[in-house]
């Protein structure tokens, strides 16, 4: 099944510049419908307001929620367990990519990257489109 | 003087500094014991006193000769000036390369709006080129990223350096409380030099904290590459 490329897509990091390039990558991959967040809390505000989220692509190292803590939220939270989180980040180190992966990260891309790794990490997550 | 009065002596002083200054004594006071044990070396001496004279005479000499050169470098221009400055440049390095890269993006974006106005292969040709300079454009985060790491890395040097000044100069606390917005930015360093503290501190291997997964991006040869993360995920499955 295509993705829908009309979903909510909620992308969260410190970095506006950071922001902007993911929006732009992602509005050439043909997703319309984006919303932006700098840390874990407002990103969570977000999601709990509005139950209609079908993508999260998150930041780690961020203040004063970090996104290991997002993910934790997200994953402990009945509405939102199920949602696809990708973890964007220059945080590289294995003991971080296993933290992830035990906190139910849905996949991990390491800064920096580019578009193909991005396409193919939303392929893997969502399926074709 | 026999050594067991030399040791009771040295017992004495020590259990009083202990008393008033805890497990922390300044070097001067260090000097002070040392410069008294000296003094108190009056009458008969025997060999061994001979020999622990003069390895406390070098341990004087070794505590004047390092004073003078904590002295020479002057410390506390280090802290209150250099650091600081090196930290003001490198933020305006982040401040700097983060304006370029929007005015490099404000650019880019309209190449990209002109897709509309050609034909499709030009448009494509478009897509793709503004593409990579989106995917160049990542780095920035990664610049400010690594600064920041610096940044952290000078105030745990400006806590040893304040250590330093505070061990070599008793009247080091005055002079800092006449100058609180430094005594703020120690203060600030001290949580990331305690976890870095709890790191060195080895032991059996622990899961790491949240805090100790906050490392930034790492040196190339250190780093692990898309591959070798996708490999490691694929490793749970």
């Amino acid at each position: 099944m295509a993705v829908d490329l009309n979903m909510r897509v909620l992308i969260v990091d410190d970095y506006k510049t950071m922001l902007r390039i993911i929006r732009n990558l992602l509005r050439q991959l043909g997703f319309t419908n984006i919303d932006e967040a700098t840390d874990g809390s407002a990103a969570l505000q977000l999601l709990r307001a509005n139950g209609n989220y079908g993508l999260v692509i998150s930041d780690w190292n961020m203040e004063p929620m970090t996104g290991l803590q997002l993910l934790r939220e997200v994953r402990a939270d009945a509405k939102l367990k199920m949602l696809p989180f990708i973890m964007v980040t220059a945080e590289s180190k294995s003991e971080n990519v296993i933290a992830a992966k035990e906190a139910g990260v849905s996949n991990y891309i390491v800064k920096p990257f580019n578009a193909e790794t991005l396409k193919s990490k939303l392929v893997s997550v969502l399926g074709d489109f | 003087m026999a050594a067991a009065v030399v040791d009771e002596a040295l017992e004495a002083r020590l259990a009083e500094l202990r008393q008033t200054r805890g497990e922390t004594v300044a070097i001067a006071d260090v000097a002070g014991v040392v410069e008294a044990l000296l003094a108190s070396m009056t009458g008969d001496v025997t060999a061994e006193d001979v020999q622990l004279y003069k390895e406390l005479e070098g341990l004087a000499r070794y505590i004047h000769a390092a004073r003078c050169e904590i002295a020479a470098i002057n410390p506390g221009e280090i802290q209150s000036q250099f650091l600081p400055s090196a930290s003001d440049e490198l933020d305006a390095i982040v401040e700097a390369t983060e304006k370029a890269t929007n005015q490099i993006m404000d650019a880019a974006e309209v190449l990209e709006a002109l897709e509309a106005e050609v034909s499709p292969e030009a448009a494509e040709r478009l897509a793709q080129a503004t593409t990579q300079i989106y995917e160049a454009c990542t780095f920035q985060d990664i610049t400010g990223q690594r600064i920041t790491k610096v940044v952290r890395t000078l105030k745990i040097i400006e806590e040893r350096v304040d250590g330093l000044v505070r061990a070599f100069d008793p009247a080091f606390d005055k002079t800092r409380a006449a100058d609180p917005a430094a005594a703020a930015a120690t203060t600030a360093a001290a949580p990331a030099a305690a976890g870095a503290g709890a790191a060195a501190a080895g032991g059996a291997p622990t899961k790491p904290t949240d805090e100790e997964l906050l490392n930034g991006p790492q040196m190339a040869d250190n780093a692990m590459r898309q591959d070798d993360i996708d490999a490691l995920l694929a490793s749970f499955d």
